[in-house]
C-alpha cells in the first residue's frame, strides 16, 4: 500500500505520520572512542600537589589516570581523530553518513560551528547536515534521542554522533579536584536503522536552577571578557570566574535526587517493571556511582563501574565505558541496557538500549 | 526498581556517631562522642562531606547540603538536625 492509499483511505493526514514512523528504529551501528595521548597519573598530581592524598582520592574516585589534551589539540581536533579512526575500522560506513551531531562546550571558535569544520576536514560531502549541541555529561545520551528523531523523520539515514570534550583546557592551574577528576575524550558513534543495540526510549529533564554549581562564567556574551576574580567557596573548592568551577556537594546532591527516579522513569517507559539487565551510567567517579547505585537497589553485577583510565570525560564517559562494556563481553545480546547522563545545566536524561 | 537501601531507619545518637566515625579512614573511631567537633579533624574536608551526605540519604533518605553540615558544631546537633528534617 502506497503513503498515498494509505492517506486516502483514512480519508486524512493527520493518522498518516504515525503509520509511517511507527515502524522505523534507530540502532547504534558502529562505536569508537578517542583519547589525548598525554596522560597525567595520580603520581604525577601527587609532585605537584604535595598535600593531596593520591592514594585516598585514587580509592574514593576510582581513577588512577586522566588524559590531557595537548595545547594546540582541540575538541575539534579529537572529534577529527575519533572519526578518522572509526572509519579506518570501518570503511564502508563513511560515505553513507548524512548528518553531523557534535555535542561539545569546547567549540573552536564561537562561530562557526565546529561540526561544518569536521564536514570539511573529514571530507564528507555537502549533503552532509550539521550543527553543534552545547550539553555535557548529558550529551550523548541527548544526541542519541536527536539521531533517532532524524532518523524517525526520513531527516536522515546515518548519523554521526560525536561527543569531544577538553574541559582540562579550562581548569585554574590551582584546581586540585577538577583536575584529578577530569580528563579529555572523544566517542564517535553511528546512529542507523541497523545495527547492534536498538535506542529505545527516553527519560530527559532539565533544571537550570542549577547553572552557578557547574560554570565558566566568562568567555560568552554575558561576560565576554576575564573577570579575574579567583576565591576559594565555602567547601574549600577554587571559584575562579575565568575557569571551571563545580560546586562538589551540590552537583552530589543534585544526582542522587535525580538519578533514582530518572531510571524510574525510563524503565517505565521502555515497559521495564523491575531493572534492567545492566546499567551504564555516566562514570562521573566511583563514589558517586557507588552510592547512586546502593540507593537504586541495583546489585553490583549489573552496574557498571570503571573510569580508572579515563577519568571523567564528560559526554563521551558513556560511550566509553559501553565500548569497553562490550569489548569485556559484559553485556550480550538480548540485554536490555539502561544508560544514563547528568551533569553540567542541570541536564539529564537516560534510555534503554536493546541488544 | 526494587527499593533500595534508604528506607527511614531509626537510629540511636550512639549509633549515628559510629556511622559518623566510620566516614573517616584515618581517624581514631574512639575519638567520636556526640559532642566532637568533626570539622576540626585533621581529616575533614570536602570527601568526608560528600561521605555524610550519602550516609544520610542511603539511611534516612533525607538531603542535606554541604550547609547544613557546617551548621552543626558536634555530631549531637548533625544528628538532631537530620533526626529533624
Amino acid at each position: 500500500m502506497s503513503p498515498f492509499t494509505v492517506q486516502s483511505a483514512l480519508k486524512g493526514d493527520i493518522h498518516l505520520p504515525t503509520i509511517l514512523f511507527a515502524k522505523m528504529d534507530a540502532y547504534i551501528k558502529y562505536l569508537e572512542y578517542y583519547l589525548p595521548q598525554k596522560t597525567v597519573s595520580n603520581n604525577d598530581l601527587q609532585q605537584v600537589f604535595p598535600e593531596w592524598d593520591a592514594t585516598k582520592v585514587a580509592k574514593k574516585t576510582g581513577i588512577e589516570f586522566r588524559h590531557q589534551s595537548a595545547e594546540n589539540e582541540t575538541a575539534c581536533d579529537m572529534a577529527v581523530s575519533v572519526c578518522e579512526k572509526l572509519f579506518a575500522k570501518h570503511p564502508e560506513v563513511k560515505a553513507t553518513i548524512d548528518f553531523i551531531l557534535l555535542c561539545t562546550q569546547s567549540p573552536d571558535f564561537k562561530l562557526p560551528t565546529s561540526a561544518c569544520l569536521i564536514q570539511d576536514r573529514l571530507g564528507l560531502p555537502n549533503s552532509v547536515g550539521a550543527l553543534d549541541f552545547n550539553l555535557g555529561c548529558s550529551g550523548w545520551v541527548y544526541g542519541l534521542s536527536l539521531a533517532k528523531g532524524l532518523l524517525c523523520t526520513h531527516i536522515a539515514s546515518n548519523v554521526l554522533l560525536i561527543t569531544s570534550e577538553t574541559y582540562t583546557k579550562y581548569f585554574h592551574p590551582k584546581d586540585k579536584g577538577n583536575i584529578s577528576l577530569f580528563g579529555d575524550g572523544a566517542a564517535a558513534t553511528v546512529v542507523s536503522n541497523a545495527g547492534f543495540a536498538a535506542i529505545g526510549e527516553f527519560a530527559l529533564g532539565t533544571d537550570g536552577s542549577g547553572e552557578n554549581n557547574l560554570k565558566v562564567k566568562t568567555g560568552g556574551a554575558r561576560f565576554q571578557k576575564p573577570l579575574n576574580e579567583v576565591t576559594v567557596d565555602d567547601n574549600g573548592y577554587i571559584l575562579a570566574s575565568d575557569y571551571l568551577y563545580m560546586n562538589g556537594p551540590a552537583i552530589f546532591n543534585f544526582t542522587l535526587e535525580t538519578v533514582p527516579s530518572l531510571l524510574e522513569q525510563c524503565l517505565a517507559k521502555n515497559g521495564l517493571h523491575d531493572m534492567a539487565d545492566f546499567y551504564i551510567l555516566h562514570q562521573a567517579n566511583k563514589f558517586m556511582l557507588d552510592t547512586l547505585r546502593k540507593i537504586c537497589g541495583i546489585p553490583k553485577d549489573r552496574f557498571y563501574v570503571d573510569m580508572q583510565n579515563t577519568a571523567n570525560t564528560v559526554s563521551s564517559t558513556i560511550p566509553i565505558a559501553l565500548k569497553d562494556a562490550l569489548d569485556k563481553n559484559l553485556v550480550h545480546k538480548g540485554d536490555r541496557v539502561c544508560t544514563a547522563g547528568f551533569g553540567v545545566g542541570y541536564s539529564y536524561g537516560a534510555c534503554v538500549l536493546d541488544f | 526498581m526494587p527499593k533500595g537501601t534508604h528506607s527511614i531507619l531509626v537510629m540511636t545518637l550512639q549509633e549515628f556517631v559510629q556511622n559518623i566515625a566510620e566516614q573517616f579512614d584515618d581517624t581514631d573511631s574512639s575519638l567520636f562522642t556526640p559532642e566532637t567537633d568533626f570539622q576540626q579533624f585533621e581529616e575533614w574536608g570536602s570527601l568526608t562531606a560528600l561521605s555524610i551526605i550519602a550516609f544520610v540519604k542511603m539511611n534516612y533518605g533525607k538531603k542535606i547540603t554541604a550547609l547544613d553540615i557546617r551548621s552543626c558544631n558536634s555530631i549531637q546537633e548533625l544528628y538532631e538536625f537530620v533526626e529533624n528534617l
